[in-house]
């Protein structure tokens, strides 16, 4: 892109491991319990499961906003991209403004910035919005913008905390393909949290099954199909055995 | 737009209409007095220079007054609220004073001021300033509080010092509350100048004065419509102008949920 995101460095083994990581909160309430995986360079793993079972717990724990009670986490949190479920936009910001948030926090120049800007606003096809302000945003819109924001660091490792569970049906579809083409193209390694089977599938090449509360993995799917994935995978019959495959572990992972 | 103008006028009219029968129809004639018709309040109190002279010097001091107390009190409320926002043991120890602040009369501190301050200029805007700083002191730190959870988790992420973070997002954040509190504040100031000033009765005369020495005569009793009039202006004029400095700092994103000012 012609722009370089600063302290790129080689990374060796998994970008981001969990080591028995349990979380029992204040309240007494056990979040997950003895959590293991590995998400290596280059892959896109996506964590499926029943509302509360603790799938957020375990990106928050990822990035540091929380420390978990037992188990370690081993991740770059100097390069970590965070994708809320939210969008998180500054309303007094402009698209621009907003996707500059993060170099400006770093401390780039203001040249630099606009360039990250630019060129993630492009990936994520915003442009022409740059000055709209947030609340001018469809709610797919807004989603995009919060993705270029974190694009603008070139982070090597991306966590997406179901980012796109308050947006409809088609949008969600438009965002899981362009977010695969985007995996694609940047190679980042990612980590991605949902309680939707078919945007799990469509997206990555590993799938989690977490149980209900106290959240453990109870399932792992590898999904085989190559990227970059096509819309019309959705139709196909090795996608819709894979995904009923993955519902049925989830059935069980509720009770 | 046409009902934006035309309902005010109506109104208007519709005050006048009745302002005018109470001059001379509504009042029993030994009474008459107390309530001028407009055009008397105009001609005694704005078209005789020498009164109006000597209103539009007092207006003058009480204008200056309340901008002073006004921006003392923006400047020291904003300064505590975000002291008071950096720490629950400073928002803990601090708030019970300002909550007394605010629950003392005014009028109960107006004479203490007024003997340790000698009723000069400066009493005045200390009246102005108590009786202003609250709306301040209470809307900013609201609206730093209510900052939402994900943009401090952002923030957080990106391991963001204190003060990048109360200027990039707290402040912003907490603007259309700032704004508001701005607003209540400068129609308090004005009412703060001419308070203070009403109950000194001493000094350098600002509306107040006037006020109380209006109502003594019945001769006087035009200009104390027409002074009434003129601080009322000036707390309408006041106010309107932090509606615009509003709108002109957050209009573009925030719109606001109250009446236009």
């Amino acid at each position: 892109m012609g722009v370089v995101a600063k302290d790129v460095g080689p990374v060796e083994g998994p970008a981001l491991k969990f080591d028995r990581v349990s979380m029992v909160y204040p309240d007494g309430t056990e979040a997950t319990r003895d959590v293991s995986f590995s998400v290596e360079p280059g892959e896109f793993v996506t964590i499926v499961g029943p509302s509360g079972c603790g799938k957020s717990t375990l990106l928050r724990i990822a990035s540091g906003l929380l420390d978990p009670t037992g188990g370690s986490v081993e991740v770059d949190r100097q390069r970590l991209g965070y994708v809320f479920q939210d969008a998180t936009l500054m309303p007094w910001r402009t698209v621009q403004g907003n996707v500059e948030l993060l170099p400006e926090l770093h401390g780039y120049t203001k040249g630099e910035r606009q360039a990250l800007a630019t060129a993630a606003i492009n990936l994520v096809g915003l442009n022409g919005f740059e000055n709209h302000y947030p609340k001018t945003l469809s709610g797919g819109m807004k989603m995009r913008a919060s993705l270029a924001r974190t694009l603008t660091l070139r982070p090597p490792v991306f966590l997406f905390d179901e980012p796109f569970s308050a947006v409809d049906e088609i949008t969600r579809m438009h965002l899981n393909e362009e977010t695969q083409e985007l995996f694609t193209n940047e190679g980042f390694a990612g980590l991605f949290i949902t309680h939707s089977v078919g945007e799990a599938v469509f997206m990555s090449t590993r799938v989690l099954v977490m149980s209900a509360r106290p959240g453990r993995l109870v399932a792992e799917f590898d999904v085989p199909f190559d990227y970059p994935r096509e819309p019309d995978l959705r139709s196909d019959p090795q996608f819709a055995e894979l995904s009923g495959m993955v519902s049925a572990a989830l059935r069980g992972a509720y009770t | 737009m046409l009902a934006d103008v035309a309902g005010p006028v109506l109104i208007f009219i519709a005050f006048l209409g009745f302002w005018y029968w109470l001059s001379y129809h509504g009042m029993a004639e030994r009474r008459r007095f107390l309530v001028p018709p407009l055009h008397e309040v105009i001609h005694d109190g704005y078209l005789d220079w020498r009164n109006f002279s000597v209103m539009l010097k007092a207006l003058w001091l009480t204008t200056q007054v309340a901008l002073w107390g006004l921006g003392i009190a923006i400047v020291l409320g904003m300064t505590l609220a975000i002291l008071m926002s950096q720490g629950r043991w400073i928002e803990r120890s601090v708030w019970p004073y300002v909550v007394a602040l605010q629950s003392i009369p005014i009028l109960a501190l107006v004479p203490l001021l007024g003997i340790l301050f000698n009723y000069s200029f400066n009493a005045r805007v200390i009246v102005c300033i108590i009786i202003a700083i609250f709306p301040i002191i209470n809307n900013t730190l609201f609206g730093i509080q209510s900052v939402e959870a994900g943009h401090h988790d952002l923030f957080t992420l990106h391991h963001t010092s204190r003060l990048t973070r109360l200027r990039k997002l707290q402040l912003p954040a907490a603007s259309p509350a700032i704004f508001a509190g701005f607003r209540i504040s400068a129609g308090l100031s004005v009412i703060g100048a001419i308070v203070g000033d009403f109950f000194f009765r001493r000094g350098d005369k600002g509306i107040g004065i006037l006020l109380d020495q209006y109502a003594a005569r019945t001769t006087t009793i035009p200009r104390l419509y027409a002074a009434t009039i003129l601080a009322g202006a000036l707390g309408y004029l006041v106010f309107s102008v932090f509606g615009l400095l509003r709108k002109a700092v957050i209009g573009k994103w925030h719109e606001a949920a109250e009446v236009p000012g």
